[in-house]
């Protein structure tokens, strides 16, 4: 055969042994972070992770379908809401109230999806951005389910959980499982379609896919763990207002996205820890966040618009060579 | 295939011929009166065609003669506005292209369409994937299996790219990316294979190779092939049709068609490479 073969290194769950082992030592030294931060800054550090599943979510369709959704902060906060209103009204434990959430997210995405999912480029961002506006509408408007402005409050976070290094280590085992999750999604056999579409739909399509199911199926993956962030910061905060469901939200999740690096899905990560630690850096000197961020998303767009570990990449395979 | 005097090919049916003496076979694809119009152009305007399994046929014709455009149709890129359209015995006019596809209509692209940031190998898996339902699993291993890695091998060796599996397709010359163009129709071992002017803007030895690789393809395999170049069209096929402006302008055996008047006369109004 003249077929050069790739070598296959010996993997762990799908992982190259090196990757693995990355993988571990930054889950063991984010474990180990409680011990050396304040209690303020944990709970900033679990922020940081629960918005990361946000922008990752985000990434699995910008990065690998070439679909930029601005209706993931409705998603998420979808879920959000259902898990507060779940614990206080229904009274459901919180593991059920928490898959819940991540079923009602899913559904939502399911129904965005189905509409969304026949549209490209900037069309697929304004459907998905009037998507999120009726979401939060109806979180505004719906007063005695979800008390409108003023909110909902509620005890949430299971007891277990009620310290924040606990929760905290909570959280970053979640993000470990779910990230390797979105990992394996978008290098699946099915992932690999999605690259496709973003690649060209029209070859797609006469190779026998039908494009809008795989759209479709990639968009209803993509909110099942935007809803589990969505949850997860219920249990977070104890407190959801339409303000988690606002265009606002998602757009922050898209610009963490971008910040990390469209299509590099772990950047989410870091993008939202570079968004979040500069948002507590400037406000405690303004009150004008959403100008600074306004700024700082053109500046990243001029100097690295393939994101932070976009760039790092870039740079270090340029050394290698 | 006999031609009547006015070049329609002779129906395929049998209830007219003596049976045992004509063995014609079933056509695999037959377009009746199929028109698409884009406004007030009619890109293909009323064709009537009919190509028996197995067949190479070539559709050649002028610059804007709607060539493209019925592939379109055929493949369902861009659904007939009317008319009908059969392929191995099922009514395809409606039909999406994917659906077309797994019936076993493959077809490459005039202007290369691929999927450019991808591997070579990604394509191939991509294209070999579309008709199997792993295509669906959502968190597999992403390798191609025991099954597909020869599948692959074999339409990349067929398309004569085989040492480029690894390469990232944008890095690919011109030339390999036609090459792919093909290789990716082919390895699902279709029925009917579409031919969109496959050595369009090659060089004289790489059109050669594209006439090999034409030329090794299974029999079995019906061909459908745009070309306008005769030279190239012409030793490859078993039977020609030249479009004009929509139209059907003639269809003939490859020996006939160069001396035909109204070929002449579409082409500049004189014999090419006479
Ligand atoms: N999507 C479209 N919208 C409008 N007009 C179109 C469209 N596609 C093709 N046409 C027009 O239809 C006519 C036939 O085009 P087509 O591409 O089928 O010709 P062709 O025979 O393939 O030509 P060539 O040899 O140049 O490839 C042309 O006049 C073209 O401009
Ligand atoms: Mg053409």
């Amino acid at each position: 055969m003249t077929m050069p073969l790739t070598p296959t290194p010996s993997r762990v769950a799908g992982m190259t042994g090196r990757a693995a082992l990355i993988a571990a030592i930054i889950v063991v030294a984010a474990a180990a972070l409680p011990l050396a931060l304040s209690n303020y800054q944990v709970g900033l550090a679990t922020e940081v992770l629960i918005f990361g599943i946000l922008a990752m979510s985000i990434d699995i369709l910008a990065g690998f379908a070439g679909r930029t959704s601005l209706g993931h902060g409705a998603i998420f906060g979808v879920s959000t809401y259902v898990v507060v209103y779940a614990t206080t009204h229904g009274g459901l434990p919180p593991a059920v109230a928490f898959a819940a959430g991540v079923l009602a997210a899913t559904v939502v995405a399911a129904i965005f999806g189905l509409l969304a999912v026949r549209t490209s480029g900037v069309y697929f961002l304004l459907l998905t951005l009037a998507l999120g506006m009726i979401v939060w509408g109806i979180c505004l408007r719906w007063t005695q389910v979800t008390g409108g402005e003023n909110g909902m409050r509620g005890d949430v976070r299971p007891a277990v959980l009620l310290t924040n290094s606990a929760f905290y280590w909570a959280v970053l085992a979640s993000a470990a499982v779910v990230a390797f999750a979105m990992w394996r999604f978008v290098r699946s056999p099915f992932g690999l379609t999605l690259r496709g579409i973003r690649d060209s739909e029209s070859r797609m399509r006469s190779l026998g896919y039908n494009v809008p199911l795989h759209l479709f199926i990639g968009f209803t993956v993509s909110g099942f763990f935007a809803g589990v962030a969505g949850a997860l910061y219920a249990m977070f905060n104890n407190f959801v207002s339409p303000s988690t469901v606002a265009l606002a939200q998602s757009v922050e999740g898209v610009l963490m996205m971008i910040a990390g690096g469209v299509g590099t899905l772990f950047g989410a990560f870091v993008g939202a820890a570079a968004i979040i630690a500069l948002e507590n850096v400037v406000s405690a000197y303004t009150e004008r966040w959403q100008m600074v961020l306004g700024i700082t998303f053109i500046l990243i767009m001029i100097f690295a618009p393939e994101g932070i570990v976009g760039k790092l990449r870039a740079t270090l395979t340029r050394k290698v060579r | 295939m006999i031609a009547l005097p006015d070049g329609e090919p002779v129906s395929t049916s049998l209830d007219n011929a003596p049976l045992g003496i004509v063995f014609v076979p079933e056509p695999i694809l037959t377009l009746t009166d199929a028109v698409v119009a884009f406004d007030a152009l009619r890109a293909v305007d009323g064709v009537s065609l009919s190509v028996p399994r197995g067949q190479r046929r070539a559709i050649i014709g002028p610059n804007g003669a709607g060539k493209t455009t019925l592939f379109n149709a055929i493949a369902g890129m861009v659904p007939p506005t009317s008319g009908r359209i059969m392929f191995d015995g099922h009514d395809i006019t409606k039909l999406p292209p994917h659906r077309r596809a797994q019936l076993g209509i493959s077809r490459t692209f005039q202007i290369t369409n691929l999927f450019p940031t991808l591997s070579v190998q990604d394509n191939m898996i991509l294209a070999l994937r579309g008709l199997s339902p792993r295509k669906f699993s959502l968190f597999g291993r992403p390798d191609r299996d025991s099954v597909e890695a020869p599948r692959i091998a074999a339409a990349l060796g067929a398309a004569r790219i085989a040492e480029r599996a690894d390469v990232t397709v944008k890095e690919l010359s011109y030339g390999e990316q036609r090459q792919l163009e093909i290789a990716l129709s082919l390895v699902t071992t279709p029925t009917m294979l579409l031919l969109d002017e496959p050595a369009a803007g090659l060089s004289p030895s790489e059109r050669s190779m594209v006439a090999e690789i034409i030329r090794s393809l299974d029999r079995d395999i019906t061909v459908v092939l745009i070309e306008h170049d005769m030279d190239l069209a012409l030793g490859l096929v078993d039977f020609v049709t030249c479009m004009f402006e929509g139209r059907i302008l003639v269809e003939e055996a490859p020996e006939g068609i160069r001396r035909n008047k109204k070929v002449q006369e579409v082409y500049l109004g004189k014999p090419r490479h006479a």
